[in-house]
Order: C-alpha cells, then sequence, then structure tokens
C-alpha cells in the first residue's frame, strides 16, 4: 500500500516535473518574469511555478480519503517536483546550451529558483516554496465542500486582477487604481482586499446556485440571468462598453466579438451538429473579400459599393460558399470531414494568394481601402464605433442560435450529431439538416469577415490561415461544444486574455494545443457544459397563459 | 390484408450472400417474428426495410406501393419505425427530446415561425410536446422526461427506444430483438408492452426475438431464416416441428439433446 | 492490412440532386484539367528532358510522402483513426536532427565519414520522431480510446499544434539549414545525387518494414489487431503493446523521411511538418487507407502529380506564375478523393465506414 502510494506520488512529481521543464523551455515561464502580480515579489512566472508545485500535490492527494494521508504524499510530490525544477536550474547554468534551446539562459535559472539562484539558497527557497504549495494543495482538499473551491476561485480572480493592472487601472476611478495597485501589480492591501470580496463573492453565488439547483434541477442558464432585469442590465453594461474603454480595449472587444461570431457560427456545425469543420477560416475569409471586393476601389472592376450594400452580399455568398463545402462532404464521417474542410479552407487561402488572381483579389498584399458603414451623416469609423455593430451582430447570432436550438431543426441537428443512422430512421434528412447548419454557420463567420475587413480596412491573405479555425475551434471546446456562454467565455479567455497580454502573443498556439488536449481529457464537455436543455416551452407555456395576448403579438411581429 | 411484402429480396456483400430470394408476407394488426440462427440475415432484413440497404435484386413494397431503395428518412416518414439490438438512444439528450425528434416528420412550422416564435410555432410545439408525455406514459416513463437518457436504467432504455419509435406514429414497427438482456421479470413486461402496441394502437409488428420463449408466446406467425434463405414459416407450432428448422438449428452443433419443444438458439448460449 | 466492413453502405440505385451537383463540379474540373494539359503540350514550351526532371524530382518528393503516408495508414489500421499530429512527428526529427547534423559538420566528421554520418542522423531522427510517435499516443490517444470519434481528434489537431508551437518555443523560429554532405553533391545521370540517396533510403526502409511486419512477433501482432482488435485481444496479443509498436514503427519512418526530406530541400523549420503531413495523408488515402503497398503507390502519384500538376494543367491557360498552384493541387486531390473515391484508388475497401 504504502510503496504503491509511494510510487504514484514519486510519478506525479516527476510528470510534473517534466511538464516545468517544458513550460520552462518553451520560454512560456520566464517569458512572464517582468509580469508581477501582487507588489514586486510575485511575478506571474512565480505564480505560474507555485500553480504546478500545488497541482502536483493535489493531483497526488486527490485519491486519498483524509488529510492525513493527502498532504503528507502531495507534499512528497511538490518537493520532487521542486527538486526537477532546481536540476533544470543547475543544467542551464552549469552547461552552455543556447545554441540549441533558445531559452536556457541564466535567466531562467534565476526565474525558476524564485531569485536564488542555481546554489544552495536556491535549492532551499524552492524546497520550502513546494512544502507549502503541498501544504497549502493538500490543505485546500481537505476543506468541506465549497470552501477549497472559493478559495481557488478568489485567489484566480486576484491574480486575474494583477494581471491586468495595465488595463484596468487607466478604467477604474483614480481613487480605486491607487489603492488597488502598486507600482507594478496589485498592492499588498489591494490583492488582500481583491482576495476577500472575490471570496465573499463566490460564496454567496455559491449558495445561491445551491439554492437553485434544488429549485430547478436543470436551467439552460443559472436562474438569475434569465430575469428581465439582469439582462437588460448586462446589455447596459455591454453597450456601454465605447464610453469607458479606450481605443486598444475597444479595438480587442471588436476582436473578440469577431472570434464570438465565429463560434457561434462553428457552435451550429460542430457543437450541435457535431461536425468537425477544420475550415472554417474559409467562410471568415469569404465574407472579408467579398466585402473588400466590392467596396474596396482598387481590384475588380474598380466600382465600389456601400457598405450596407455590400454586406448582405457578403453573407449571401458566405451561405453559397457553405453549401458548396457542405454538399460534397456531406457523407463523409468525422475525420474526413475534417480534413476535407481543411482542405477547403487551404484551398481558398492559396487561390487568394496566388498571382493569378491577384487582380481580382490583390494577391499577396491583400486589398486596402476597404469600406467603412455610414448612418446618414454618421461614419461609423472607430473601433469604439464599430463595437456597437459588432454587439449588435453577436446578439443577433446569439438569438438566433437559441431560436433554432429550440426548433426542430435543431433537434435534427442534435439527433445528427448523437446518432446520424438513427436520427435517419427517425425521419430525418441529413441533407437539408447538414446543409442547413453549414449554410447558417456559415454565415456568421461570413458577417464576421465582412466586419472584420471594414473595421481593419485592409485584408491579406496571412489572416485567413488555418490557425484561425483551429482558434475557434480551441473556443468551443473550452467553454464546451454546444453551449452558447461557453463560447462567449472561450472567446474571451482564448482571444480578449492574449490580446490584453502581448508576452503571450508568442504561446498563444502552445496554450491551444494544451487546451484542446487538457479540455478533452478532463473535462470534454468544457468549462460552461450546454445543459441537457429542458425543453422551455413548459414555462413557456405557463408564460403564455398569464400575458397570451401580448406575447403572441410580439410573435406575430 | 397483407401491410409488407417483400419478393424475392437478395442482398449480396461482396462473395456472401447475406438474403437469397426472400418472399414475406406481413399481415396486417399481425405480430411477425423472424428467428434463425446468427449470421442468417435478419438484421440485414430490417436495413433493406428501413432503407439502410438497397437489395440487388427483389422488391419490398409497403401498404401496396414499392419502397424498394428509398432513402431510410422516406421510409419513416412513411410509417415504418425500429428500434435496434443494441440500444442506439440519442444519449446525451434527454428522455423528451429523443421522443421529439422521433415527432420530427409530424411538427410542422417554417424556419421562421421558429425564429420569430409565432403561435403556429408555439401550438405545435406544445402539441409535440403532449404526444410526446403521452408516449412517454404509455411505455411507463412518466415522470423521467428530462433524465439524460444514457442514465436511464437498461429496460427503461429500451422502453424509450419503443417510445421514440412510437412518436413517428408507425404503421409498421420493427423491432431488434427487444428482450436481449432483460431479466425473466422484465421480459414479462416487454412481452406486454409489445401486445399492447398491437391491440391499443393497432400498429403492425415485426419482431426478431432470439428469447423462443417470447417468439413462441406472442407470434402470430414465424418466419424462419438461415443462410439468408427462407426455410419455414407458420404459425409457432407449426415452425416448431418444421424438421428443417430442427436441423438448421441443432446441426451447427450449438446444442444437443434438446427436443424440439426447447428450441435451442445460440443467442441464447 | 486490410480492413473488412461487411455491412457497407452500397448507394446502388439512389441519386439525389445534391450527388448530382457533386459530380458536375468533379467532371468540370476534370475537363479544365484536360483541356489544359492539352493546351500545354501543344504550346511545347517544355522540352522532353524538362518534363523527365518533374518526373523525377516528383518520384524523390513522393518517396518521402510515401515514407510518411505509412504511419498514417498503420496507425488508421490499428486505431481506425487518422493521427492528426504525424506531420508533427515527422517535423520532430528533421528539427532536432539539425543540431547533429551541424556539430557533425562543425567537427568534421562529415567530411570524414559521409555514410556513418548519415546513418547517425537517420537513425537518430528515427528515434526522437519515435519518442515523439509514442509519447503522442500515450498522453493523448490512450486515456481517450473508446471516447467518441471527435475527441481524439480534437486532441489529435490539439497535440499537432502543441509540438509545432513546442519545437518553435525550444529551438526558435527561423530557418535551419542542414550542411551539405559532400558525396551527395552533383548529379549522376539525369539524377541529383540526394534524389539516388531519397530512392535508396525509402527502399531500404520499406525492405525493413515488410520484414518486421511479415517476420516478428511484434509485427504479427500488429497485422492482427489490425485484422480484428477484438478477436486478438482474445487470442492473447497485447493489443496496447501493438499499437504502442505501430505508434513506434510509423514514427521511426516518419524520422528517416525527415532527413531524407533535408537532403533534398535543405531547410528545416517547425511549421515544415504541416504541408507533408497533410499530403501524405492524401498519399494514403490514395492509395486506400489502411493499405501499405497503397500508402507507397499514393505517395509516388502525388508527388508525379504535383511536380508535373502546375506547367501540365495550368501553363496552356496562360495563367501567371502556376507554381504557386502546386498546393491547390495537392489539396484538390484530397478534396476530391475523399468525396469521389475515399476507399482509394486501389479499391480497398474503408473500414469504420458508418456501420449499419
Amino acid at each position: 500500500m504504502i510503496v504503491h502510494a509511494a510510487r504514484r506520488a514519486i510519478f506525479i512529481g516527476l510528470v510534473a516535473g517534466i511538464a516545468g521543464w517544458h513550460l520552462s523551455l518553451v520560454g512560456l515561464i520566464p517569458a512572464f518574469a517582468q509580469r508581477r502580480l501582487v507588489g514586486d515579489a510575485l511575478t506571474f512566472s512565480y505564480a505560474l511555478l507555485v500553480a504546478l508545485l500545488a497541482l502536483a500535490a493535489y493531483a497526488t492527494g486527490r485519491r486519498y480519503p483524509g488529510a492525513v494521508q493527502r498532504i503528507p504524499w502531495g507534499i512528497l510530490s511538490a518537493l520532487l517536483s521542486s527538486l526537477m525544477l532546481f536540476l533544470l536550474a543547475l543544467l542551464v547554468t552549469h552547461l552552455n546550451l543556447r545554441q540549441i534551446l533558445l531559452n536556457a539562459t541564466p535567466e531562467l535559472a534565476r526565474v525558476l529558483t524564485f531569485g536564488g539562484g542555481a546554489s544552495g539558497a536556491g535549492l532551499v527557497r524552492l524546497l520550502l516554496i513546494g512544502l507549502l504549495a503541498g501544504l497549502f494543495a493538500g490543505g485546500l482538499s481537505a476543506l468541506p465542500r465549497p470552501w477549497g473551491r472559493v478559495i481557488v476561485s478568489a485567489a484566480l480572480m486576484t491574480l486575474l486582477l494583477g494581471l491586468l493592472r495595465d488595463v484596468l487601472g487607466p478604467l477604474l476611478p483614480q481613487v480605486v487604481t491607487s489603492f488597488l495597485y502598486g507600482t507594478a501589480g496589485l498592492s499588498l492591501a489591494g490583492a488582500l482586499v481583491t482576495f476577500l470580496l472575490a471570496a465573499v463573492l463566490f460564496t454567496l453565488r455559491w449558495s445561491l446556485r445551491a439554492k437553485a439547483v434544488t429549485a430547478r434541477a436543470t436551467a439552460a442558464v443559472p436562474a438569475t440571468l434569465r430575469q428581465p432585469v439582469t439582462q437588460a442590465l448586462l446589455l447596459l453594461i455591454l453597450a456601454s462598453v465605447p464610453l469607458w474603454a479606450g481605443l486598444f480595449l475597444s479595438n480587442v472587444a471588436d476582436f473578440v466579438g469577431f472570434y464570438i461570431l465565429m463560434g457561434l457560427g462553428l457552435n451550429l456545425v460542430l457543437g450541435f451538429a457535431g461536425l468537425l469543420d477544420l475550415g472554417y477560416v474559409a467562410f471568415f475569409a469569404v465574407g472579408a473579400y467579398t466585402m473588400a471586393v466590392l467596396t474596396s476601389p482598387e481590384v475588380g472592376q474598380r466600382f465600389t459599393l456601400d457598405f450596407w450594400i455590400a454586406l448582405p452580399i457578403a453573407i449571401v455568398t458566405t451561405v453559397l460558399a457553405g453549401l458548396l463545402v457542405g454538399l460534397p462532404v456531406l457523407r463523409m464521417r468525422g475525420d474526413y470531414l475534417a480534413i476535407a474542410t481543411l482542405g477547403f479552407g487551404e484551398i481558398v487561402r492559396l487561390l487568394v494568394l496566388s498571382d493569378w488572381l491577384k487582380p481580382y483579389l490583390g494577391g499577396a498584399q491583400g486589398v486596402t481601402r476597404i469600406g467603412r458603414p455610414s448612418i446618414a451623416s454618421w461614419r461609423i469609423d472607430s473601433p469604439q464605433e464599430f463595437y456597437l455593430l459588432v454587439l449588435l451582430s453577436c446578439l443577433f447570432a446569439w438569438f438566433l442560435s437559441v431560436r433554432l436550438r429550440d426548433s426542430r431543426l435543431g433537434r435534427s441537428w442534435f439527433a445528427i450529431r448523437e446518432d446520424e443512422h438513427v436520427a435517419q430512421a427517425m425521419g430525418i434528412n441529413r441533407v437539408t439538416a447538414k446543409l442547413s447548419a453549414f449554410a447558417i454557420g456559415a454565415s456568421f463567420g461570413g458577417l464576421s469577415g465582412a466586419l472584420f475587413a471594414s473595421l481593419v480596412g485592409s485584408v491579406v491573405p496571412a489572416s485567413f490561415s488555418l490557425l484561425v479555425s483551429i482558434n475557434v475551434v480551441a473556443v468551443l471546446v473550452l467553454g464546451g461544444m454546444g453551449s452558447l456562454p461557453g463560447v462567449v467565455v472561450g472567446a474571451l479567455a482564448l482571444v480578449g486574455l492574449p490580446e490584453l497580454l502581448r508576452e503571450f502573443q508568442e504561446y498563444r498556439l502552445l496554450v491551444y494545443g494544451i487546451v484542446l488536449i487538457a479540455m478533452m481529457l478532463f473535462r470534454p464537455a468544457g468549462l460552461l457544459p450546454e445543459r441537457i436543455h429542458r425543453r422551455e416551452l413548459e414555462e413557456a407555456v405557463e408564460e403564455a397563459r398569464e400575458i397570451a395576448p401580448a406575447e403572441i403579438a410580439t410573435g406575430r411581429g | 390484408m397483407a401491410l409488407l411484402e417483400t419478393f424475392h429480396l437478395t442482398k449480396r456483400f461482396g462473395g456472401l450472400v447475406a438474403l437469397r430470394d426472400v418472399d414475406l408476407v406481413v399481415q396486417e394488426r399481425a405480430i411477425h417474428s423472424v428467428i434463425g440462427p446468427n449470421g442468417a440475415g435478419k438484421t440485414t432484413l430490417f436495413n433493406c426495410i428501413t432503407g439502410f440497404l438497397v437489395p440487388d435484386a427483389g422488391d419490398i413494397r409497403f401498404s401496396g406501393t414499392s419502397i424498394t431503395g428509398l432513402r431510410p428518412d422516406l421510409v419513416a416518414r412513411l410509417g415504418i419505425a425500429r428500434t435496434y439490438q443494441n440500444i442506439r438512444l440519442f444519449r446525451h439528450l434527454s428522455v423528451l427530446d429523443n421522443v421529439l425528434i422521433g415527432l420530427h416528420p409530424h411538427i410542422n412550422y417554417s424556419l421562421l415561425d421558429a425564429i420569430l416564435r409565432t403561435s403556429r410555432y408555439r401550438r405545435a410545439e406544445r402539441t409535440a410536446e403532449r404526444e410526446a408525455r403521452e408516449l412517454l406514459a404509455f411505455v411507463g416513463l412518466t415522470g423521467k422526461e428530462f433524465f439524460t437518457a444514457v442514465n436511464l436504467p437498461y429496460g427503461d432504455q429500451r422502453r424509450l427506444e419503443i417510445a421514440r419509435a412510437l412518436a413517428l406514429r408507425p404503421k409498421l414497427l420493427l423491432l431488434d430483438e427487444p428482450t436481449a438482456g432483460m431479466n425473466p421479470h422484465e421480459t414479462e413486461e416487454m412481452i406486454r408492452l409489445i401486445r399492447r402496441l398491437r391491440d391499443e394502437r393497432g400498429i403492425t409488428i415485426l419482431l426478431i426475438e432470439h428469447d423462443m420463449k417470447v417468439v413462441m408466446n406472442i407470434s402470430d406467425v414465424v418466419t424462419v431464416l438461415d443462410f439468408g434463405e427462407k426455410i419455414a414459416e407458420g404459425t409457432p407450432e407449426e415452425v416448431r416441428r418444421n424438421p428443417r428448422v430442427i436441423e438448421a438449428y441443432l446441426g451447427r452443433g450449438a446444442a444437443s439433446g434438446l427436443g424440439p419443444s426447447t428450441l435451442p438458439l445460440p443467442g441464447e448460449a | 492490412m486490410t480492413i473488412a466492413a461487411p455491412h457497407r453502405f452500397t448507394g446502388g440505385r439512389r441519386i439525389d440532386i445534391s450527388q448530382l451537383i457533386v459530380w458536375t463540379i468533379g467532371g468540370i474540373l476534370l475537363a479544365i484539367v484536360l483541356l489544359g494539359s492539352i493546351l500545354t503540350l501543344r504550346a511545347g514550351h517544355y522540352t522532353a528532358a524538362q518534363w523527365r526532371d518533374f518526373v523525377v524530382f516528383g518520384i524523390a518528393q513522393g518517396a518521402i510522402y510515401a515514407l510518411i503516408a505509412l504511419g498514417y495508414t498503420m496507425v488508421y489500421g490499428v486505431l481506425r483513426m487518422i493521427n492528426f499530429a504525424h506531420g508533427e512527428v515527422f517535423m520532430s526529427g528533421a528539427m532536432t536532427t539539425f543540431f547533429l547534423a551541424d556539430y557533425l559538420n562543425r567537427s568534421g566528421f562529415l567530411k570524414a565519414h559521409p555514410w556513418i554520418s548519415l546513418v547517425a542522423m537517420l537513425l537518430f531522427s528515427g528515434l526522437v520522431s519515435m519518442t515523439v510517435a509514442v509519447l503522442v499516443e500515450r498522453i493523448a490517444y490512450r486515456p481517450l480510446r473508446g471516447a467518441p470519434r471527435l475527441v481524439p481528434l480534437i486532441t489529435a489537431v490539439g497535440a499537432s499544434f502543441f509540438l509545432q508551437y513546442t519545437f518553435r518555443g525550444l529551438f526558435g523560429s527561423g530557418v535551419r539549414a542542414y550542411p551539405a554532405i559532400p558525396v551527395l553533391q552533383g548529379k549522376l545521370w539525369v539524377f541529383q545525387k540526394t534524389q539516388i540517396a531519397v530512392f535508396v533510403g525509402v527502399l531500404i526502409t520499406l525492405a525493413l518494414l515488410v520484414l518486421f511486419l511479415q517476420r516478428t512477433r511484434a509485427g504479427l501482432a500488429i497485422r492482427a489487431v489490425a485484422e480484428d482488435r477484438e478477436a486478438a485481444a482474445l487470442m492473447g496479443v497485447d493489443v496496447d503493446r501493438a499499437i504502442v509498436t505501430t505508434f513506434a514503427v510509423g514514427g521511426f519512418m516518419a524520422g528517416i523521411a525527415g532527413v531524407l526530406y533535408a537532403l533534398v530541400f535543405v531547410q528545416v523549420q517547425f511549421f515544415m511538418g504541416f504541408l507533408p503531413g497533410i499530403k501524405a495523408f492524401t498519399a494514403a488515402v490514395l492509395g486506400g487507407i489502411g493499405n501499405l503497398p497503397g500508402a507507397a503507390v499514393g505517395g509516388l502519384v502525388l508527388g508525379v502529380i504535383e511536380s508535373i500538376g502546375p506547367s501540365l494543367f495550368f501553363d496552356g491557360y496562360g495563367i501567371r506564375a502556376a507554381h504557386q498552384l502546386k498546393d491547390v493541387i495537392a489539396f484538390t486531390i484530397l478534396v476530391l478523393i475523399l468525396i469521389f473515391r475515399p476507399t482509394g484508388l486501389l479499391g480497398e475497401r474503408l473500414g469504420g465506414e458508418e456501420r449499419v
């Protein structure tokens, strides 16, 4: 028994150590050495290392019932990982590996040992921190049900707030900023207050939800969100973004919006109908290039159309593209479908890039001077103004997604996703079902592309690589395939956050890869899983009884 | 009157003949069983009838019109529903949604109705849900509407599969080993349910079954397939006495020393 | 290693409009290609020697595709899944071996013992790729065996990007150039010497693979699992081990392909696995996925088409810079083969097709 437990602890400690080596040598950990979260001491690099050690301890301890076993084995794992990290620091310091491994620098050794260096002092520091991390993780998991989660959530929240200092600082009132933040990262007092506040909030939320769960076993959205007041408030906050966010933040918000749109579109195809489309970027590209060709004076027939005329044309073109891609892949199975769609996406990109089509599509230099929309005399020009357009589009796509999900078409998609054969035996025409998913899903992508082209003002083929498709898939996988709130969360985390942290840009795709694997291994339903969505009709019927005339009137309108 | 007829139905897979010249007549409101050793072509027969396989020769007629080579979803819309030997539910959907998907061909509203939630959409959805609940009540699953299908106990899953098939409002229901893996008590209940399907709802049943007690108990007619050929047909009594049938089963060495009254089948072994 | 599908959808007499449209598009593409070829040949821009060089180059490139394709096809044979990260397995060998090659070059060993160096590089690259392939199987695929198809597919995509950006992080995003191997410079008759090295390397590897599969217990286990996994397990074959071996062997060949690729194209970087990976997959499907000789043939066919295609198909139309459309041809072949003949040119049956 003890031998077994020890082997397990050692194994996990080694695995965590190797993960630490990997993250260090690819440069992820040293990249954040300058990003201070709390005070001057706690950098994001250190936070990552501590999290790694704590995770090792947690993973080791979770098998055992009581704290008596959890904590010591957890600490063993964490200490082992610490030793591995120290070993790497030693290697990096004493061997010159920089010719091969870019990140094997003395700087890395310092980061790995929490500033102690590859010496006795560093070793002591590392082991001490390993011990504390192990204690912390073991202690947390030994706490009764909600508390561990509350503390972790609050700690993460605090770190996030520290991480976003440069972004949030200018937005908050002067008093709050100067209290919360120090010269870099949160001030100590600020961190403490944030942590406590967040803890209180999470506790409240947890107890509310516990009540809600007993009241209604399976609501699609947390109960509070459905109340019109909350909804209106949320809308108001969303709509007010351009007022308080600056140019930079609005720009980021726009890009998040483009990905939410694409995410919602791919969600119809992948989340609802279960068809993995790895060439989704093709629709984004078709939308963007249609907008570009129609509104820019540079290419094609040298005529230009107004944005508002070009937009519907772009969407219709994308729908046609969706049908064109959908038709031939109708009969394909999952993996072949993925590769075939990837092929389509690449074909589109390569054609756009070629000199052959340069007179029409601009070739490698792309197309510039793309038209911007204007309403009467108001020209929508800045990212702030554009944001409203993006927001409106996202709300529309969301609305459409919900309505489709709750219709017979939505159910036929689910049926195809679950079992295509049986779906057909239930009288569902797979041609119609799949093509409609492709076409409608494509239209969201096209809309996103058209808006993107207009906002940026130019399109180049490089913006439409496979990486965009992978990005959208990762957004869906993180949030939960089929889950609409998941799309938003996924886009915020995987598009918004990297835009805000410039050090992160370099490691974006590495993290996407990790997200795709880790989510499938540990949480395949995503962060915000699609609940088995209860037929809302039950409630709708009740509502209809109470306010029947009004409901029907709006329904007809 | 014959509801379903097949004429000289033949299906080959490469060199293997799964069905050879099978003539079958299923009378309306009958409970008609198809039996035969493993690999006799029973499931292939089902797949041909439901349109998932296109026969190489022969004809299938439903209510007098040919349905040979028709797309599966169109066959389903004509009123032929089926269940599967290894239960195939929409596992991650709710029990109610499973049945609502079965009602798909009978729900009529346009995409625009759904997007705008018109009164037509509301009415159609309401009616559909009522019907789905009735069907669930019929098979005895009331109160489990919002369970995830995969979380139901085994017997309930079988029943849900039948409810889903019923949602198509079929004239003909093909059941592929509905009692497989059930204990005697559950089997009893299933037999009762199958009888009720015919008696209360007027549905014709075509049944593949390995459990001879069930077959002998409820069938009006039994057809025996062996190596893709029909070797016998008649009432349960007649079939049980048919020497070719006994040979087909016993000749394989599946069991020995068993008299015709306890017709042994490899599927039970 | 063929996969039997007892109940295959025949489609027989059913023709619906969607099929008709697809076939029409296919027909139009074929007409364009044919017309273009006729126009090109009549214009006579190219000499016979040029066409011959195209073909020779295509075969060399195709031989490399074939080696990678074998990995796809073997994994498909045992697991019925596409190892999306296989292109990156190929890349990891080539990238890592650069440092060995560079070291050998600078120490002068490469000049003194070119053949030993070459063999060392091939083996080293094979081992690196093999390790990566086995790790990918262990971490990203094995825990998810039995999960819905979509799940390992997504982890495969994830593994692919994880590997790409891991190598980018480790070694940087720059392009590295392999040192030239003195004995492989210049031409022998119409062939570049590097091309000959590629042919020989591929042939030897293929011969070893056949020997391995036919003559060893591990090879027998792989074939048994490919034939029928459950039956193999019942007969006492260690299925997990057979699967790991498959990944290892496939990875090893991809590693060898990586060095051969570097001999011909010299430059390596972290993104180099993507295109050869997709093309090798195309080759595998072209030859009938799950079919070993098919993968080899598919690789050669694809290499040659890709090499002569841009000039032959498009030159006649006077299209500018037709060589840019080389990858378009490859991807179009990929899509077309998946649409019209997913069972491959050699007509092997496709396993795991939607069963009834």
